[in-house]
């Protein structure tokens, strides 16, 4: 990984960053807390479909989601790297958290446009 | 000169000037325990990210595969990890916003606006899109 990548990194970091910050509890407590308890109803298809099928929808979250997968690489990435103190693993693990990062964002845009 | 400059180079620092770390060095002190909690909650961002679009994925297979993902979200354990991401994903909001002053320097008539002004936008800025993501899902 060459030096001159790392803003650009770090600033798909921050985004994904900020934007997990704030929206993410949110979301994840109703879609995935809320909803399955039945403490609200979410599961008529045809309204949520109709939500997500939304082109502004559809590139938010794309945004998004590529934003908080590099976040995820960029981070993890230096806790491999200060935590378990894999100096000598520096370019494979680089390789391995963005590579992932990538492959997902690529099929998230795949998913997105047959939606 | 001649020769090598440094014959015994190596890109970090020589191995007879460090103290050895133990591997579990983060379970020493509660602040550094904490750290290492801050920095792993990028395991449940990315998990969550993964999973969302699984769940857009299921949407575009149509009515039925969308009956089966909401079938495995209802799964007891499914729900408690749901729940563990749930507390790491507010882990994570509380302590990026609180690093928000200290990133970002805002100025207002020429000063500098006070630390806990900018900590208090962040928060009111993270009230403000929770509302709307609740209005966007429930009320929408």
């Amino acid at each position: 990984m060459r030096r001159s990548r790392e803003p650009f990194l770090w600033a798909m970091f921050s985004g994904g960053g900020m934007l997990a910050a704030l929206f993410l509890p949110a979301a994840i407590l109703v879609l995935w807390v809320a909803a399955p308890l039945g403490w609200v109803d979410l599961t008529v298809y045809d309204t949520f479909a109709g939500l997500v099928r939304h082109p502004v929808a559809r590139f938010g979250l794309f945004g998004f989601v590529s934003l908080a997968l590099f976040h995820w690489a960029h981070r993890f990435r230096y806790t491999l790297y200060d935590g378990l103190q894999l100096y000598h693993l520096n370019d494979l693990i680089a390789a391995l958290t963005y590579g992932t990062a990538t492959v997902l964002c690529l099929a998230a845009g795949v998913i997105l446009i047959i939606l | 000169m001649g020769g090598p400059v440094n014959p015994g180079y190596t890109r970090h620092h020589p191995r007879w000037h460090r103290r050895r770390i133990p591997i579990f060095w983060w379970l020493e002190k509660a602040s550094y325990t904490k750290f290492i909690a801050r920095e792993l909650t990028s395991l449940a961002v990315g998990y969550t990210a993964l999973v969302l679009m699984l769940q857009v994925w299921s949407l575009a297979r149509g009515p039925e595969s969308y009956d089966r993902f909401v079938s495995w979200l209802q799964l007891r354990p499914v729900v408690a990890l749901h729940i563990v991401m749930l507390g790491l994903l507010v882990y994570h909001s509380v302590t990026w916003l609180s690093l928000a002053p200290r990133a970002l320097v805002l100025r207002f008539a020429r000063r500098r606006l006070p630390g806990t002004v900018v900590l208090l936008m962040h928060y009111a800025a993270w009230l403000v899109a929770s509302a709307a993501v609740l209005w966007l899902l429930v009320a929408g």
